[in-house]
């Protein structure tokens, strides 16, 4: 099981990324931003947090459009996973992979801290060792996470049961309290919440660690 | 040849950081300030000469990059 971890200038989870992935037995490989291809035998690509760019015009709008990006493309469209956290979530949108728009926190400010989400869905291949419904604790860390989509969209994402996680407590103002969504085929999960960062006693809790570990039941059943 | 771009947040869609502007007003004792929508102007350089196909050009430029017309709308201005 291999996974890809796109590194931007700026990015600053990616190695946090990297680290969650080898604890789930995935082998992950780093992957320049530069690069036009992904390495061969990539089961997943992860596109990290961080400020990609310096979040130059909009967050994750330049690192849409990087070289790598049209690969990462090319993978979801034949079907592949990618795992966009944070700043990841932001080039997902940017990139067209997943809809509606990330927007500036509603408070204005930077947030950063453990926040409780509910887990929407347990039919993904991200979130198949939850129970749907089931509470689970990651941090977040952003400026521009106010997730925004339209009436019709929201209620596409509701009707097919595409919306992930849902905060328990909004922080960011957005819309149905979305703090995850899936795609169409449900092989790609944005989300602004760091499960990355929630894997490890140290770092205060455990609970993004089944996420990863479902990621690697997924692939390892495919 | 220049071209300068106008995005700004569609009609209907929140924009906070105009609301803090709004507020910050208020506070400077400019009342009256009914709204505030903050946008972004954007100056590009073009070597041609053909306004109406630069035009065409930007336009592309704002559906791919410029503007995310999802929450955003643009202006071109040929000068």
């Amino acid at each position: 099981m291999r996974a890809a971890v796109v590194v931007f200038p700026g990015s600053n989870c990616d190695r946090d990324l990297a680290v969650a992935f080898r604890a789930a037995g995935i082998d992950p490989v780093m992957v320049w931003h530069k690069e036009t291809s992904l390495p061969d035998g990539v089961d997943i690509v992860g596109l990290p947090g961080g400020f990609s760019y310096g979040d130059y015009l909009r967050c994750g709008a330049i690192a849409a459009r990087s070289p790598i990006c049209r690969a990462v493309i090319a993978h979801a469209d034949r079907g592949g996973m990618v795992l966009g956290i944070c700043n990841g979530f932001q080039v997902l949108v940017e990139s067209g992979l997943l809809p509606g728009a990330l927007m500036r926190n509603a408070g204005l400010k930077f947030l950063c801290k453990p926040v409780t989400l509910n887990v929407v869905t347990s039919n993904s291949p991200f979130t198949a060792g939850y129970e749907a419904g089931q509470d689970v604790v990651y941090p977040i860390a952003h400026h521009d996470g106010n997730y925004t989509a339209d009436p019709e969209l929201l209620a596409r994402l509701d009707g097919d049961d595409r919306v992930a996680y849902r905060y328990a407590d909004n922080p960011n103002g957005s819309v149905g309290d979305i703090a995850g969504i899936l795609s169409e085929n449900r092989r790609v999960l944005g989300l602004m919440p760091h499960p990355e960062r929630a894997i490890d006693p140290m770092q205060g809790g455990t609970d993004g660690m089944l996420l990863f570990s479902a990621i690697s039941g997924a692939l390892e059943t495919a | 040849m220049k071209a300068v771009v106008h995005v700004m947040l569609k009609p209907g869609v929140l924009d906070p950081q105009g609301e803090a502007v709004r507020h910050a007003l208020g506070s400077l004792g400019f009342g009256g300030v009914e709204g505030v929508r903050q946008g972004k102007v954007i100056e590009l350089d073009l070597a041609g000469s053909d306004a109406e196909a630069a035009e065409v050009e930007v336009k592309q430029m704002c559906e791919k990059l410029l503007a995310n017309t999802v929450i955003e709308s643009y202006r071109i201005e040929i000068a």
